[in-house]
């Protein structure tokens, strides 16, 4: 007995030794199958999300849908990239109601994992730019304002207002952007928007520009009530219907106060009178 | 004892006796504070830019205390953190300093351009009362040039000001004057090279405009305040027609003490509106704008509102350029140079326009009131529709996002609109005067046929009734002290 006991005890450690190792691979295997999954759900879920919100515009692989009347519903997304997507849908400018439409801010039709999903899906439709992290903390203000200033405000006004652009067309008011939306939006070039790629403005660059926006949305401000800051239109108006009205109420007010008593002067100057 | 002698002798001498002894004018002072001026409200609408220009000198000199009109490049370290370690202009930065860290400077320079507003506002609104009451009809079209005048150097001397603080919005504002100026045949490069210096943005034209701005024209100005009021209190002043008011009298009451009051009045409560407007909204923001890069450009660069209509006017005109006598007359000649000429050569020429077409050269001292004038008065509520859509036209972009529309087809309804608008007011304006009338039972002005107006302008014209001049009442002039 004794004699067989180490034997019988190797191979046991050889078939314990066995269970383990493939216990091991099995588990290693499961869990290195997990993120993939994950994937894999989060790929499913965005991509039957585009096929009900997005598919009847841009087509099933993104490359954009020519109705039968031979106008383009939706344009191509396979160079939108994730800061495209992210910039249309984050804003809520996407889904639209109908493809003649403007996109404009509204509610969020996607939130949280759903909006993650459906914008990793769009990024995978193509090659397109990401929509980079912003970093806003010791970003250079001044840096960011004379960038906005070179780059931005021909549109969006210098206070980030927005202005009118031919057709119809306008650039949005930056007010209520959310630093990566600006982001996004500057690598994307959305719409009549150059793309801002990061050869022309880098990563401190964007964080700067990022930062002058957010800034513009509570700027320091002296002076009173800012009347629009669209310029002197706003200015004028006041001008007139307030400073103006309130002097002329003032002269009507001490115009037609009653006289104490009423007088007569003749000319004195013998020179005068019709010829 | 020699202290109550001095109070006794202090007493039996006052100030005024002591003055007048030295330099005799007592009855100088007495002529002018007896004068009797006519009461109607809109009488006092002339003083209202006086007042203004007041407190433009009063802040203005403030101002200069601190504002450096400099085109040397220094780099920002103030107090406004967006800005710092931006390079920059001296006067720019002079600007801000103002406007952030000297004491009272931000107050001082909105009061000022709130005052430069309103005094525009005002010369704009005597005019018309001017106008529509016929009050520049002989022997008044000097003074009525003389305000003309005043009017173009306050148009002028706004710019001037606030294209001095070289920030992104006068900058650009700049560059369209420069424009302008480049755009007039044949001249306009050696004008505008003579006036910046060089091409734009040119190294003197800050340093130039500063010393136009604060001291050629507000000088010019002051002479020409003076002599327009010389020749109010020359001609005396018009009255509306009313009992015992004639061509030949003034009724109203005197200048001391009912006049000197409510003058006094009028000017604190003109300053007190303007303070208000400094105090509580803000004006050019021109750290918002940051400095001047002739690279650059903002989205709603517009003008102050007087020079609006020039804009408005440059964005309403068709790109169109025309060639003539081997010469390129550019496209910003019409709205920015003709249109201009021709504004203030039919405001200077008005009064002599007007005497030849109604044949009337006679002396008048009794105000129209408008409605008698049907023609007079269409003509100038269209002359005002032509302007107003002109300004509309300057805010064509800002109008056009604020109400969610094309500025295409904004700017082609203003192309539109400019010519239909005064039609449809004159005509409006017209119809409105006669019917007045009628239900008041008023006079109204002969009619003058269309077809007559070329003759009578060329002078050719010979009134078929022989006398030159409506007649006048025959009547005796009036004792002193007659009392209304």
């Amino acid at each position: 007995m004794s004699d067989r006991r180490p034997g019988l005890r190797r191979r046991d450690v050889l078939a314990v030794g066995l269970v383990l190792a493939t216990a091991l691979v099995i588990t290693s295997l499961v869990i290195s199958r997990r993120p993939a999954a994950a994937g894999a759900d989060q790929q499913a879920r965005g991509r039957e999300l585009y096929l009900t919100g997005c598919v009847s515009c841009h087509g099933v692989k993104g490359e954009g849908v020519v109705g039968p009347d031979g106008r383009r519903r939706g344009p191509s997304l396979q160079t939108s990239g994730e800061a495209g997507a992210y910039y249309y849908l984050s804003t809520g400018r996407m889904p639209l109601g109908s493809s003649d439409e403007q996109p404009r801010r509204k509610k969020r039709a996607y939130e949280g994992a759903d909006l993650d999903a459906l914008v990793a899906y769009v990024a995978s439709l193509g090659t397109g730019p990401k929509a980079p992290i912003v970093h806003l903390a010791g970003a250079d203000l001044a840096k960011g304002g004379e960038l906005y200033r070179a780059n931005c405000q021909a549109c969006h006004s210098a206070s980030g207002s927005g202005g009118a652009l031919s057709y119809g067309r306008a650039a949005p008011s930056l007010h209520s952007a959310q630093p990566r939306e600006i982001a996004a939006a500057m690598r994307a070039g959305p719409g009549q928007m150059p793309v801002f790629s990061s050869r022309e403005i880098g990563g401190r660059d964007l964080d700067a520009v990022v930062r002058y926006v957010q800034y513009l949305r509570t700027p320091r401000d002296p002076g009173g009530l800012p009347i629009g800051r669209i310029g002197p239109i706003p200015e004028g108006f006041v001008a007139w219907s307030i400073g103006m009205v309130a002097l002329l109420a003032i002269v009507a007010w001490i115009g037609t106060r009653m006289p104490i008593r009423r007088e007569v002067e003749v000319p004195d100057q013998p020179g005068e009178g019709s010829p | 004892m020699s202290r109550t002698t001095r109070a006794r002798r202090a007493k039996r001498e006052p100030v005024g006796r002591w003055i007048d002894d030295r330099l005799g004018v007592a009855k100088l002072a007495r002529t002018a504070l007896n004068k009797v001026f006519p009461d109607h409200w809109s009488f006092m609408i002339g003083e209202l830019g006086l007042y203004s220009f007041v407190i433009l000198v009063l802040t203005g000199a403030y101002l200069t205390f601190f504002f450096r009109a400099s085109t040397t490049e220094v780099t920002y370290a103030g107090s406004y953190d967006a800005l710092r370690g931006v390079r920059m202009t001296e006067a720019y930065r002079s600007a801000l300093d103002i406007s952030f860290d000297v004491r009272a400077g931000l107050l001082m320079r909105q009061i000022h351009h709130w005052a430069a507003l309103l005094f525009l506002a005002s010369i704009v609104v005597h005019l018309g009362r001017v106008f529509f009451t016929g009050a520049f009809r002989r022997p008044r079209e000097i003074n009525w040039m003389v305000g003309v005048t005043l009017l173009i150097l306050a148009i002028f001397n706004g710019f001037a000001g606030y294209s001095l603080l070289d920030d992104q919005l006068s900058g650009t504002g700049l560059r369209i004057a420069y424009s302008i100026a480049l755009s007039i045949p044949v001249a306009g490069t050696w004008i505008t090279s003579l006036l910046f210096g060089g091409e734009f943005p040119g190294p003197d034209i800050i340093n130039r405009l500063y010393v136009i701005h604060i001291l050629i024209i507000p000088a010019i100005i002051t002479v020409l305040l003076t002599v327009h009021l010389a020749i109010v209190v020359r001609h005396k002043h018009t009255q509306f027609p009313g009992p015992g008011r004639r061509e030949d009298n003034v009724v109203g009451e005197r200048m001391w003490p009912t006049y000197a009051a409510k003058a006094t009045g009028l000017f604190f409560l003109t300053a007190a509106v303007v303070c208000f407007l400094g105090g509580v909204f803000q004006i050019n923001p021109i750290w918002i704008y940051g400095p001047f890069d002739a690279a650059q450009v903002s989205s709603a660069s517009q003008p102050d509102w007087y020079m609006g209509w020039l804009d408005g006017a440059l964005r309403i005109m068709p790109g169109w350029e025309i060639r003539a006598f081997g010469f390129e007359i550019p496209n910003p000649f019409f709205p920015g140079v003709l249109l201009a000429g021709l504004t203030f050569g039919l405001l200077f020429a008005w009064p002599f326009l007007e005497a030849r077409v109604t044949g009337d050269h006679g002396e008048h001292h009794i105000d129209d009131r408008p409605r008698q004038r049907p023609v007079r008065t269409a003509l100038g509520v269209a002359t005002i529709a032509f302007y107003v859509i002109l300004f509309l036209g300057a805010g064509a972009d800002v109008l056009s996002t604020t109400f969610g529309l094309s500025v295409n087809s904004v700017l082609w309804t203003f192309r539109f609109a400019v010519f239909v608008a005064p039609v449809v007011a004159g005509s409006v304006t017209y119809r409105l005067c006669r019917e007045l009338c009628r239900r008041d039972g008023l006079p109204m002005a002969s009619k003058v046929s269309w077809g007559e107006i070329p003759s009578r302008l060329l002078g050719r014209h010979r009134p078929p009734d022989a006398s030159p001049h409506p007649a006048e009442p025959d009547e005796p002039m009036p004792t002193h002290d007659e009392l209304v």
